[in-house]
Formats: C-alpha cells, sequence, structure tokens
C-alpha cells in the first residue's frame, strides 16, 4: 500500500473519442451490458480491458469505507480513515443498440463492498490468471462463489517459453469440468476477444 | 498515481467528498448501476444554485449519453459522489436513464446472445 497522499491522484480526466470524435454511446443503444474482468494484482487486466476497448479504458474511484476495511490492511492508521480503489473500464459498442462495459475488478477480500456494486447485473466475469502465481487467485475465486458469478478462466500468457498445461491450471484452481480454460496474451485484441467469447459460450450454455 | 487495485489514504479528497455531498450518504447501486446509461432531459434548465460538480455533469450529459461510471471518469469524481448528485438529478426529473435498474444475477439470454454474436463479428 502507497502511503504517500499525493500519490491518491488520479490521471487526469481522459477524454477518449471514438473515431467519430465523439465520447458519447451512440443514440440508438438501449442496452448496457457488464462483464467484470477480475484477477489479482497486476495480473493483465488493465492491458485486457485496453486492448479489448473502444475509447482510451478510463479510471474512476470507488471509496471503500472503514467497514469494509480490514484492520491489518490499515496497521497504524486510524479507524476513520477511509481508503480509495482505483477501477479501470472500457466500452466496445457491440451492435446498434448494445454496448458493453468491461470492468476491471480487483480481486482482495478487503474490496468486497466494491464486489457487491460490481456484481449486480454482470453478466458474468471473466478470470484472468497468472500461471505462475496460481495461489494468488484462490481468493478471487473465493469471490466470485461468494457472489455467484458465472466465469470462465483465461491463463495470460506473458512468458511464450512457458508451457502450461491445462490439466495443471484444473487441478490447482479446482474448476469445474466445464468452466472453461482459454489462453491469452491480454496485448493482444483478437487473443483477448477470444477469451470473452469463451466465456459468452459458457454463460450462454449455463443460462440454457 | 494510484494503480488499480491498490490504495492509497484518503485525505483532503475524503473532505471535499463531504461538501459535495453535503454530508450526506452516499446511494447505493439500486437505481444507478456503474454501467447505467445517463443523460440530460431535453428542454431542461439547470437548477439555480447548482454547485460546480453539478454544472459539470449537467455540461457533460447534456452531449448525449454516458455510462454513471464514465460520468465519473471524465470529471475525476469518485464513483459515489457522481452517483449521488447523478441520483438528485434524475429524482428531480432532469435526468433520463437507458436500461432498467439491474437486478442481482439476472441473465438475459438474448442479451448473451446479442453479446456473443457481438463479438463474433468484432474479433473474426
Amino acid at each position: 500500500m502507497d502511503s504517500n497522499p499525493s500519490s491518491a491522484e488520479p490521471p487526469g480526466p481522459a477524454t477518449a473519442p471514438r473515431q467519430d470524435g465523439s465520447i458519447y454511446v451512440s443514440s440508438a443503444v438501449t442496452t448496457a451490458a457488464k462483464i467484470l474482468v477480475v484477477g489479482h494484482f497486476a495480473v493483465g487486466k488493465t492491458t485486457f480491458i485496453g486492448s479489448l476497448s473502444e475509447i482510451t479504458p478510463l479510471r474512476t474511484e470507488e471509496k471503500m469505507t472503514q467497514a469494509s476495511v480490514y484492520v491489518d490492511d490499515l496497521r497504524g492508521v486510524t479507524d476513520k480513515t477511509t481508503t480509495t480503489v482505483a477501477l479501470d473500464f472500457g466500452r466496445l459498442t457491440l451492435h446498434d443498440d448494445l454496448v458493453l462495459y468491461l470492468f476491471g475488478t480487483p480481486g482482495q477480500q478487503r474490496f468486497m463492498q466494491l464486489w457487491e456494486d460490481m456484481a449486480r447485473g454482470a453478466l458474468g466475469a471473466l478470470l484472468l490468471v497468472d500461471p505462475a502465481r496460481l495461489e494468488e487467485t484462490f481468493p478471487v475465486i473465493d469471490l466470485i462463489d461468494e457472489y455467484g458469478l458465472e466465469y470462465a478462466v483465461a491463463v495470460n500468457t506473458f512468458d511464450q517459453d512457458r508451457h502450461y498445461e491445462e490439466t495443471e491450471i484444473r487441478e490447482a484452481l479446482d474448476l469445474l469440468p466445464d468452466t472453461p480454460v482459454v489462453h491469452c496474451d491480454a496485448r493482444d485484441p483478437k487473443s483477448s476477444g477470444r477469451a470473452l467469447i469463451a466465456l459468452v459460450r459458457h454463460l450462454l450454455d449455463r443460462a440454457a | 498515481m494510484t494503480t488499480p487495485g491498490e490504495e492509497a489514504p484518503v485525505t483532503s479528497d475524503f473532505v471535499r467528498s463531504y461538501v459535495i455531498t453535503g454530508g450526506r450518504r452516499l446511494p447505493s447501486a439500486d437505481e444507478l448501476s456503474l454501467h447505467t446509461l445517463v443523460t440530460i432531459a431535453p428542454d431542461r434548465t439547470l437548477p439555480l444554485g447548482a454547485g460546480p460538480e453539478v454544472r459539470a455533469i449537467w455540461e457533460l450529459c447534456a452531449g448525449g449519453y454516458l455510462s454513471v461510471a464514465e460520468v465519473a471518469a471524465h470529471l475525476s469524481l469518485p464513483v459515489g459522489v457522481a452517483r449521488l448528485l447523478l441520483t438528485d438529478l434524475f429524482e428531480q426529473g432532469h435526468l433520463l436513464r437507458r436500461a432498467e435498474p439491474p437486478r442481482a444475477q439476472h441473465v438475459d439470454r438474448a442479451t448473451l446472445e446479442k453479446v456473443l454474436h457481438g463479438l463474433e463479428s468484432l474479433i473474426g
């Protein structure tokens, strides 16, 4: 945790014009859907969102009240302190009347209050996994389960030299047999898009 | 700079939020979710005595539809504060909302199919 107050400043407002120069959603859009991109710290959530978003990913801040903050995260700080968590998100227009928002959601248990807000109305979650740090994914899966979100696993393959067997990942994360596991490079729009497609196909299967 | 997922203590910013909201509790996500699309209704006039944040929201939202999260991000307002001010405008009849307030764990098959189709055309 960064204790420098000046570091709480968000980056300046990002005005991110679409190709037609407008920041706005097309006036024909009647439906906004939401998918969460979840995973532990620095797993590549922001990169993933940036590779797919039609707007430069935007950042918002959500305030966490003391009730949602565990004491060990604020050692030496009074319990009146409010903390802020930064969320990155992006947008894709998928149809004349439909936009999809991708919200990067941090996976720490202390952000449960935030999850309640994020999970509401979400179609599902794409769980980004770093195969070299699988154990850091456990608390994220706990949160996904807690909020009853359907999900697929996308193994972010930063390191092309190392190959991870799907079965290793499934066993380590104790996944259900029908939970999709796909490999993706979060920097690559097509690869990221295919991971989202795998998730949405799974959501459709589960909705059937 | 706050990296996503990291925390930083809030100092003067917290006081600022308190002043903007008049010390009121921030509303829950019942009415306006992060991805709810909002715009200023046509032929409405900015309420007298509107503070600078409400003016900024008015100016931004008069141009078209944006999600609640986008409004907050463009104006560098904490989400809770933006949502409270937008909820005020909604209750005063100044704000139009697209899409129903989301229900918990509601899965809409038609939306999923449309999302899938859209992604497939996009990715090829």
